[in-house]
């Protein structure tokens, strides 16, 4: 796997503020995780070795096709799980290492939402966001309401403050729950598969978004998706992960290659280069 | 956006305070000996400043000597069981959860009578073998509920209804089979009843329902966000076990504190709750202390009713609640989740 670095991606190329280089954001080095049925026996699914950075200002989606290892190395990344070899450091500390909320100060984990058992408000949900910054038994602080009013507006969901979490629409709930990880003020924000339940006008919004929040708030934003064209338009780069060993890092362009990505998907596809310099993937019909 | 407050918070507990003092003075009235609301309102005014020579003897003997004791016993009975329905219900994630529809009380109740035939005359070992009867009951029912590794709502509530039923019919045998006991005044208190006076020094019973509802509180922030998720809490910062090791010994310990004193009362642990949260929001920094006061306030007019309504006779307190309860089980259930 190469370097990020090599390929001068923008975000890379802005990394070099004032003459001086930036150290990098995220840093995994040699990460590897592994699951076993019992703990004795042997293990069924292996992650990894994985190496890569990542930058502030940068949009990383990670690609692959179903059970390849991407969700595993979202929680790796999370600090939710400690990797069996290697290391995850957000911000130059161990991810697994950090205390419960100061971890959940830096990372935020956009992940796919359990029920809610009782009805909430939008805006009661967002305050959730503002739970690391305090002590047991805090009480909401006006600083609090003012950050989970921005996060609301950054999403563009100031009309829906008033309304029950469980009256929203797909797309409307997307951008709460995006909305609520904001108010943790995270510097890495993680999304495993937030679009799933969008249609394609939600989509292409929540990417732009996404695209928008990592350039404004100076936030790492990794996107687990499968949505190929999407990640091809929007992200400055792209991870491909198969069988939990990364393939290819890169700028879209190198990493979508025909062959590589017929091997991983496993489908006849077609990959044509746009002039902005993006690729576009279609599926090779034979009628 | 109008965030919860201290202040907020005081407000509403002092409005149930209110209505508790209310149902309180009308539970002292009721009852065979008349006695009017001024003279009960005199009567607990001198008694509170201990100006005992002031006041006529068989108002004493009625309000201090016979009502109050059965009301103290009923606030701690209702405070004790609807915190712990509320805990239950986050706990284990289920809003139909409540301590004697899952069992947990049968088993507090086998506890307690386990103890009564091991060791009868322990200061303190009824309690203590509620509280574990109480535990143990909540683990088997959590683990049968569990379905491909997670809880699973329906499975949660049959394991439950299994778990009272098999829990009834040992006592049932335990009951039958021990010569010389009280069978009718077992049956009543196994359906929940509050004519019984405690037996070891009540102020330790209180001192031990505060300790566990102030456990419970702490964790209510935590709680919230456990309401939207488990793996959401934790991405959060939210150490979800040992907020739910604190829930789960906390409720199991007041469960089977009511219990040692009342027998099973059921349906106080889901209706409360519900109506706390109908009036005042899902909030648990708001809800826990409003269904301790809600569940006094309940239980003191379940008890005057179950006292009053087929004088001279009484019916269990258990009935009452039950006969109320069950309807709003059923009405909820059917409702879905809202």
């Amino acid at each position: 796997m190469r370097s990020a670095s090599q390929h001068g991606s923008p975000a890379a190329s802005q990394a070099i503020v004032s003459g001086s280089i930036q150290r990098a954001h995220v840093k995994v080095e040699q990460a590897t995780y592994a699951y076993a049925a019992t703990d004795r026996s042997a293990p069924t699914f292996t992650l990894g070795p994985i190496t890569f950075e990542a930058q502030q200002h940068e949009l990383i989606a990670i690609l692959g096709p179903n059970a390849s290892g991407k969700s595993t190395l979202l929680k790796l990344l999370a600090g939710l799980v400690k990797p069996l070899s290697g290391r995850v450091e957000v911000g130059g500390s161990e991810a697994s290492q950090l205390d419960l909320r100061a971890r959940a100060q830096r990372i935020a984990l956009v992940a796919q939402e359990s029920e809610l058992l009782f009805p909430l408000r939008v805006w009661e949900y967002v305050l959730q966001g503002r739970y690391p910054y305090g002590r047991r038994l805090r009480f909401e602080s006006d600083e609090d309401c003012l950050l989970a009013g921005n996060a609301l507006a950054q999403v563009g969901a100031d009309a829906l403050r008033d309304r029950w979490m469980d009256r929203l629409s797909g797309g409307e709930k997307q951008r709460v729950i995006l909305a609520r990880a904001l108010a943790q003020q995270p510097s890495l924000l993680l999304l495993d598969e937030p679009t799933q339940h969008l249609d394609i006008g939600g989509k292409v919004e929540l990417l732009r978004r996404l695209r928008r929040l990592a350039e404004e708030n100076r936030n790492t934003v990794i996107v687990v998706t499968h949505e190929l064209n999407l990640a091809a338009e929007f992200s400055d780069r792209i991870l491909l992960v198969h069988k939990g060993k990364p393939l290819r890092m890169g700028v879209p362009a190198e990493v979508y290659q025909q062959d590589l990505l017929e091997e991983v998907f496993e489908a006849p596809l077609d990959v044509d280069l746009r002039p902005n310099g993006r690729p576009r993937v279609m599926v090779r019909s034979n009628h | 956006m109008r965030p919860l407050t201290p202040r907020r918070i005081l407000g509403m507990c002092g409005l149930l305070c209110v209505v508790l003092f209310v149902a309180v003075v009308i539970a002292l009235r009721m009852g065979a000996y008349p006695i009017s609301i001024s003279d009960i309102v005199m009567t607990l005014f001198n008694g509170v400043l201990g100006r005992k020579e002031q006041i006529p003897s068989e108002f004493w003997l009625v309000v201090f000597g016979l009502r109050l004791p059965r009301i103290a016993l009923a606030i701690l009975v209702g405070a004790a069981l609807s915190t712990a329905g509320a805990g239950y219900q986050a706990l284990l994630r289920n809003p139909l959860a409540d301590p004697y529809v899952l069992g947990i009380s049968s088993g507090a109740a086998l506890g307690a009578i386990v103890s009564l035939i091991v060791a009868p005359h322990t200061p303190g070992a009824i309690q203590l073998a509620a509280f574990v009867g109480a535990m143990v009951t909540t683990a088997v029912v959590y683990f049968l509920g569990r379905r491909g590794g997670q809880l699973d709502s329906p499975t949660l509530l049959l394991a439950g209804i299994v778990a009272a039923s098999f829990l009834s019919a040992i006592i049932m045998f335990l009951m039958t089979t021990l010569s010389g006991r009280d069978l009718r005044g077992m049956a009543f208190w196994l359906m929940g009843d509050l004519s019984t006076p405690s037996s070891i020094d009540s102020r330790w019973l209180y001192i031990v329902l505060i300790v566990a509802i102030g456990c419970i509180y702490t964790t209510s922030s935590d709680l919230n966000l456990i309401l939207t998720g488990e793996q959401e809490a934790r991405h959060l910062g939210v150490n979800v076990n040992r907020v739910k090791l604190v829930v789960y010994v906390a409720a199991s310990l007041l469960t089977g504190l009511a219990v040692s004193v009342s027998g099973a009362i059921g349906y106080v642990g889901l209706l409360v709750p519900h109506v706390m949260r109908m009036l005042f929001g899902t909030d648990y920094r708001l809800l826990i202390p409003a269904s301790a006061i809600g569940g006094a306030i309940a239980i003191v007019i379940a008890d005057t009713l179950a006292r009053t309504v087929v004088q001279p006779t009484e019916l269990p307190v258990g009935a009452m609640t039950a006969l109320a309860g069950a309807p709003v089980f059923i009405y909820l259930m059917r409702r879905g989740v809202r």
